[in-house]
């Protein structure tokens, strides 16, 4: 994966810039020794490092304001950075860039149940968003499997999702307002705890632009009452396309699951051999969870059962009680782990319209042949949202290209079936140079604007999203500068 | 005066081409958000399902297609448009017939809006012209998409200010087996605010909460399946003993209920301003007695006030302390602007994207600003 070339000019000025970042930063929240850069020099796609010119760490909204405007002064390249759990890269630094961390910005500003919201800012991790309602009966609904890291900031950048936002929507419908600063160091705030803020709507702009426009450093986020209970079912089946089928059965039949997983059999086989979690050695696995009451939990996954039956499935185990939902989710959970057991893995999240699911698996299986690495399955079926995982060894020359080649096919199979690149991960570094794949220059020139219109210099996170050949003359109009 | 009336996107990738002053954009009409005077085009010729997955929960359409018709091919298949959006004809006096595009470009959503989500969060993709006739896409048509910016947010709720929206992919939903409301008669508008924040509070999924100071009535609606509505239904009614006894009504009283709070037939006269307000729930009540309306309603367990003024008032002075926003719905354009005026930072921001989207300034010139 390429990277821009470091400016030269904003290298020799590091000792400027560092100076002039303690003049507005308590020494602390500056980072610029070499041997602490290094703990920045990567986000969770770890294959691609380099360490930034320097960190900071601000603690308010008016010290980022402040970072801001001496590094769009200094045309120095700002990479936001929330907790360091991109999966595509959105936080990987360039070597002439500052990082700008919001982890020490982890408040909750507000609680309020009666108006259902929570503010907080924006460093604060999402689990500990639910951790400070939950005593109370609430929970915030987007939980992308990181959660217990990822920061608001992140999810923000990214429009994050989860498991259960089949039924609660992603990041950007549990989004209600923002404080937000630009690369100009202006501070504005957008929306807030009513529905629907006014004029055109820049939040759900904001929302998924992965810190190209600005740093959110506050969110409003809409909380809501914790159901009464929830259980899983699992369903094993003979065939992808017997699996897929009965989803959309399901779908159709009107129940709507908060949680439709699915497993394919390389990744059964791994989860099993790593967690024992009791799973058939099966073809295709679905873990299906509704929520309720005890009685409406019964009605609705006797309707699941119901249609169920109707495909002959292998297995068939309704959670009689917490313990038996725990087992069920055991396996799902340690999914990632056990295929990280088997080898160096990469996860990709492409998006696939439901129903091209069985032909989209077979043709996924037969790449891995001809590119000769393995393939695992563990996703999100309900929503259509892809997570397969393909193993490589790192340590084998030329077997991550393959891989990163293997990787660009799946997702080109992605958009050819009327899908997507990225349904959760974001674009990052990961799939920027695939974005021609599902764009016109046009649709891709129109989304460029946007950037000038927020961040004219090109400065925020500038070598992500679009492929670098399209975001170029843009960029290196700023270099020029700088 | 004008009105182009294309078949095809490139059609209207052509007329805005070819024009040298203003476009209005008009698709059904219903929503009085052109105001009359100079060239139009008008998207009814863009008409069509173009494909529709149930399995899926999915439709994509062109954006002339009739809002009756998408409903009706939906309805077939045992789903809906989960955001209930009102039909504005009686309210604004107007005739026609709505389309898709004019509900995602004007994000119109009813009372379901507080439980699922607005327009906006069930729009999935868009194709639309700009202002320089550039044919563009945002989003697709699955149902996770995080690829690119998010310009099917930024297009809906726009009013045809960025472009012209030619086609929509979308987001639907089953039709629940039932829904039933709970009916709280005689509580002034404090308590009927604190009982639907109440309700909405409660873990029993509460699909819209409504209270109509005019009938002197508080409506709290949920859905499902028959024996969990039955369920919720004698929780809530526990839950909310403290503020009296409810009546319970079931199915079509109930839909009929709702499709009027929908579409606000709370207004008598024909002549009053009507202003749309969404706010924080638990402000609506100090609001409304603040604004002084003379007529009025809750939605979205107060977050939406519907309140009738006389021609030319202007709410937004009372409502600045509160936060939230005000829009007129009905009535002349004056010195009262209809759109909230925004901070001077985000009114820059919105005006420079405007401006690359419309260069010349010719779509729906003068609105929202």
């Amino acid at each position: 994966m390429e990277m821009p070339t470091p400016s030269q000019n904003v290298l020799n000025r590091k000792p400027e810039l560092v100076k002039r970042l303690l003049s507005v930063l308590p020494r602390d929240a500056v980072i610029d020794h070499e041997a602490e850069t290094k703990a920045y020099e990567c986000d969770a796609l770890s294959a691609y490092r380099c360490p930034p010119l320097a960190a900071v760490l601000p603690r308010t909204t008016e010290e980022i304001s402040a970072i801001l405007k001496i590094c769009n002064e200094m045309q120095v390249p700002v990479v936001p950075r929330g907790s360091g759990t991109s999966l595509s890269g959105g936080a990987l630094p360039t070597a002439d860039s500052v990082i700008l961390g919001v982890a020490r910005m982890n408040a909750v500003l507000e609680t309020n149940y009666p108006d259902r919201y929570i503010k907080v800012q924006s460093g604060r991790t999402n689990l500990s968003v639910t951790g400070a309602v939950e005593v109370d009966g609430f929970f915030y609904a987007p939980d992308p499997s990181s959660q217990l890291a990822c920061a608001i900031a992140g999810n923000i950048a990214m429009n994050s999702g989860g498991a259960h936002c089949l039924k609660y929507g992603v990041t950007s419908n549990n989004l209600l307002g923002v404080k937000f600063v630009t690369m100009q160091g202006d501070i504005i705030e957008i929306g807030g705890p009513y529905l629907d803020a006014e004029g055109l709507d820049l939040l759900g702009l904001i929302c998924g632009s992965e810190g190209q426009l600005g740093i959110v450093t506050e969110a409003t986020l809409r909380i809501l009452p914790k159901p009464e209970g929830a259980l899983p079912v699992l369903i094993g089946f003979d065939k992808n396309e017997t699996a897929g089928a009965c989803v959309a059965d399901i779908v159709k039949a009107g129940v709507l699951p908060v949680a439709i997983e699915f497993m394919d059999s390389p990744c059964i086989k791994a989860t099993e051999a790593f967690a024992g979690a009791g799973y058939p050695l099966c073809e295709a696995l679905l873990i299906i969870e509704v929520e309720g009451s005890k009685a409406e939990i019964d009605e609705q996954l006797e309707k699941i059962i119901t249609i169920a039956r109707k495909h002959d499935p292998v297995e068939l185990r309704e959670a009689k009680d917490e313990d038996e939902a725990n087992r069920i989710w055991l396996g799902r959970k340690s999914a990632f782990g056990a295929m990280g057991q088997l080898n160096d893995y990469m996860c990709l999240d492409g998006t696939i319209p439901v129903t091209q699911l069985p032909y989209v698996l077979r043709r996924m299986n037969e790449l891995s042949e001809e590119f000769g690495l393995k393939v695992g399955n563990v996703f999100h079926a309900g929503d259509g949202n892809l997570h397969p995982l393909i193993l490589y060894d790192a340590n084998k020359p030329g077997d991550l290209q393959t891989c990163e080649a293997f990787g660009a096919e799946i997702l080109k199979l992605c958009v050819e079936v009327g899908g997507c690149l990225t349904g959760e991960h974001g674009v990052g570094i990961e799939k920027r140079d695939l974005m021609h794949v599902q764009f016109e220059p046009v649709d891709l020139e129109a989304q460029m604007q946007i950037k000038d219109v927020f961040d004219p210099n090109w400065l925020m996170n500038p070598a992500k999203v679009f492929p670098l050949s399209s975001s170029a003359d843009r960029r290196n109009a700023s270099s020029a500068m700088g | 005066m004008n009105i182009f009336k294309p078949k095809t996107e490139s059609d209207v990738a052509q007329i805005i081409c070819e024009t040298n002053q203003g476009l209005n954009i008009i698709g059904g009409g219903t929503r009085g958000v052109v105001e009359s005077g100079g060239n139009s085009i008008e998207t009814k010729g863009l008409s069509g399902i173009i494909d529709y997955q149930p399995g899926a929960l999915t439709m994509i359409a062109q954006a002339g297609t009739p809002l009756k018709e998408i409903e009706s091919a939906l309805s077939k298949e045992g789903q809906r448009l989960p955001f209930e959006p009102m039909n504005s004809r009686a309210l604004l006096g107007r005739v026609g017939s709505p389309t898709i595009g004019g509900v995602f470009a004007a994000n119109i959503s009813g009372p379901r809006r507080i439980q699922v989500g607005a327009a906006r969060d069930f729009l999935l993709g868009v194709r639309f012209v700009d202002g320089s006739g550039n044919i563009l896409k945002s989003g697709g048509s699955v149902m996770k998409n995080v690829t690119g910016y998010d310009l099917v947010k930024l297009l809906s709720g726009s009013y045809g200010t960025l472009g012209v929206i030619t086609q929509v992919a979308f987001k639907v939903l089953p039709i629940a087996e039932t829904q039933a409301t709970l009916i709280v008669d005689g509580l002034d508008d404090k308590n009927a605010v604190n009982a639907l924040t109440t309700a909405m509070n409660s873990p029993f999924d509460v699909s819209a909460a409504a209270h109509a100071p005019s009938k002197n009535q508080t409506y709290i609606r949920i859905e499902g399946f028959d024996k969990s509505v039955l369920y919720r239904s004698e929780k809530l009614q526990a839950h909310l003993k403290k503020f009296g006894e409810a009546q319970v009504v079931e199915k079509s009283q109930s839909e009929s209920l709702w499709s009027k709070i929908r579409d606000v037939d709370v207004f008598s006269d024909k002549t009053s301003d009507i202003w749309r307000l969404s706010v924080k729930p638990t402000a609506a009540p100090e609001i409304v007695s603040s604004i002084g309306f003379h007529q009025y309603l809750y939605d979205w367990s107060g977050g939406l006030i519907w309140g009738a003024l006389p021609q030319g008032s202007d709410p937004r002075l009372a409502l600045a302390k509160f936060g939230g926003h005000a829009t007129r719905i009905r009535g002349k354009s004056g010195s009262v602007p209809r759109f909230q005026p925004q901070t001077k930072l985000i009114a820059e921001l919105s005006e420079k994207i405007r401006s690359k989207f419309d260069p010349r300034g010719v779509l729906n010139t003068g609105l929202m600003v």
